[in-house]
């Protein structure tokens, strides 16, 4: 078993961040939109950098999501900043109809997606943004899981054209992947490799299998997790071939299990590989206000959660 | 091109709009009628365009159609500007059409830069358009078309406060007022007050066009609005039009928005604008 280790606990925003700082340097094209939320959303690099190619549009997201689409006609690549709720549900036939049926090259970013937004709660808290994006015909949606990673996403995003929702956080977590990744869109990333259950995880709950692992191995389980960062266009070869080795699977996502990751890897294994499966996801509820641990505890969405359903799944083998 | 023969374009435009309608009994020939001297205006005179279709439209002007469902003299103006041949006008609406019902540029249709149909979104695109021209040090202009019910929209309004904001003013937005919209006349469905009030304390600078059914007038109105360009703020044109205009029985109601004309009325819409350069 592979030993996965930090040093510091960063925030994906600011991988976000960054990666967007190091397009400004690299990408003339790239620009940057924000609706209010610059410092949430770990811009002001950027914007200190490239304040000619930064766009202010207030509180406005509607608007903002149009603007975006027309910034891509005459070459830029639009990276639109803001919550993962104002990203997606508040905005959706912007998306649908000025993005995503017009084949635009944007790419929606953002952040305090799902629980961990914490105290603000439930208004904030969107946990259907993951199905609301999926669902759109050519829609990439991305969900890191640490700075690294989505400091790596960011930037890859832009060397692909057309519209890509990269979701990631607010709270400070693990940094555990390598600065130097490749990200490379639609591939999983096997962290573990095991043999009694699979393990599929996404954002924030990435590091949860990978404790979730540590827990098992002390029962004598051996689990293999694989971090989703893609959910579309999902590594179906990657889930396929590893239950056919382990036969079970539970999947982890900060997400209501309608519309979430789950589903799409459902969906997989019943065209493909009929498999147990067990969800560690939202069910069907609304969040409310409390800090991420707490939330992430009540909600089921971490470590002793996966354990639980990993031995529930292994029964049904 | 002379008025006389944009006059003789406009006329075949309207044929085209009730032949595609008719054809598929649906689409929206009224809001169409309404602004077929004002399309064949802009891109016959007014536009600088480039001969064939480039997405990114770099050095020449770009017109967004935002009330989408008025495709039928989008369609058949594109036709006629080269864009794609005009026989293709006999597929709008059907299985396996570039025409959809609403403009998309899904299908790959030359001249269409955005889908448009659910309303309101068209400004906000074409302000980005508008900033991306500004940042390529692009000097040609962006042309919006919206209607006037549609300006009930939220987005709208967001759009008209950040363009004044930002000083967008390599834009024209032409506002269709011709007072209708499905469920009835814009004052009965909600009333929206001084349209032109509401443009200038957004900080607009507003051009009115009374008769926006006469060419001259259009020509005329136009060149104001492209003199009001490039001094700091977004220029809006007020376009007074009829709704089903050139078609009797279609004029003076709301009743012809989104309604096709049965063989009967065919008939007599077409005979009330003979052919002028040939029917598809």
């Amino acid at each position: 078993m592979k030993t996965y280790t930090y040093t510091e606990k960063k925030d994906t925003r600011s991988g976000f961040g960054a990666g967007l700082a190091e397009l400004g340097r690299t990408n003339p094209n790239v620009v940057a939109l924000c609706a209010d939320l610059i410092g949430s959303l770990k811009m002001n690099q950027f914007i200190d950098e490239n304040p000619e190619r930064f766009f202010q549009i207030g509180i406005a997201e509607a608007n903002m999501m149009g603007i975006a689409a027309g910034l891509t006609i005459g070459g830029k690549i639009p990276f639109t900043g803001t919550f993962a709720n104002f990203s997606t549900g508040r905005v959706y036939d912007q998306i649908r109809q000025s993005i995503a049926y017009s084949d635009k090259n944007v790419k929606i970013c953002a952040s305090h997606a799902g629980l961990t937004l914490g105290e603000d709660g439930a208004t904030h808290q969107i946990l259907e943004d993951i199905g609301l994006m999926k669902m759109l015909p050519g829609m990439v949606v991305i969900n890191t899981c640490d700075y690294n990673q989505t400091k790596a996403a960011t930037i890859a995003i832009a060397d692909y054209e057309g519209p890509v929702y990269l979701r990631f956080g607010r709270p400070a977590v693990p940094v555990f992947t390598p600065a130097d990744q490749v990200f490379e869109i639609g591939k999983a990333v096997q962290l573990q490799e095991g043999s009694d259950v699979t393990i599929v995880a996404t954002g924030h709950l990435v590091w949860e299998a990978l404790e979730a692992t540590k827990v098992l191995h002390e029962q004598g389980i051996s689990a293999e997790v694989i971090n989703i960062h893609t959910i579309k266009p999902l590594d179906d070869k990657a889930i396929i071939d590893s239950v056919a080795k382990t036969g079970c699977i539970v999947t982890a996502e900060e997400h209501n299990f309608l519309g979430g990751l789950g589903e799409s890897v459902a969906r997989v294994l019943a065209l493909h590989h009929p498999t147990p499966q067990e969800f560690v996801a939202t069910n069907d509820t609304f969040g409310e206000s409390g800090t991420p641990a707490q939330l992430m505890e009540k909600y089921g969405l971490n470590s002793g959660s996966i354990v639980e359903k990993a031995l529930k799944v292994i029964k049904r083998k | 091109m002379s008025n006389e023969n944009l006059k003789d374009l406009t006329t075949q435009v309207r044929r085209d709009i009730l032949r595609m309608v008719h054809k598929v009994n649906s689409g929206h020939p009224g809001g169409s009628l309404g602004c077929a001297e004002f399309l064949v205006a802009l891109y016959t005179n007014i536009m600088d365009r480039k001969e064939g279709f480039d997405m990114d439209g770099i050095n020449e002007d770009l017109f967004f159609l935002s009330n989408g469902h008025i495709s039928p003299v989008f369609y058949s103006v594109l036709a006629h500007s080269g864009y794609f041949p005009i026989e293709e006008l006999n597929t709008f609406r059907l299985l396996n059409s570039r025409l959809q019902g609403h403009p998309t540029t899904h299908e790959g249709l030359p001249g269409v830069r955005i889908a448009s149909g659910s309303l309101g979104q068209g400004l906000s695109v074409a302000l980005g358009a508008a900033q991306t021209k500004k940042l390529n040090n692009d000097s040609s202009l962006i042309y919006t078309l919206h209607g006037d019910g549609e300006l009930q929209e939220g987005q709208n309004w967001e759009a008209i406060m950040y363009a004044s904001a930002k000083n967008i003013d390599n834009l024209i937005a032409t506002i269709d007022l011709n007072g209708k919209q499905i469920d009835g006349a814009t004052d009965d469905v909600l009333p929206m007050g001084s349209i032109k009030g509401k443009f200038e304390a957004f900080d607009w600078t507003v051009i009115e066009i009374e008769n926006g059914n006469d060419i001259e007038a259009i020509l005329d109105g136009m060149a104001t609005a492209i003199a009001a360009t490039g001094k700091g703020k977004p220029v809006c044109v007020l376009l007074k039009t009829m709704m089903g205009n050139g078609v009797d029985f279609m004029m003076h109601t709301h009743a012809w928005h989104g309604k096709a004309p049965n063989d009967e009325q065919l008939a007599d819409a077409l005979n009330q604008n003979p052919e002028t350069l040939g029917d598809y």
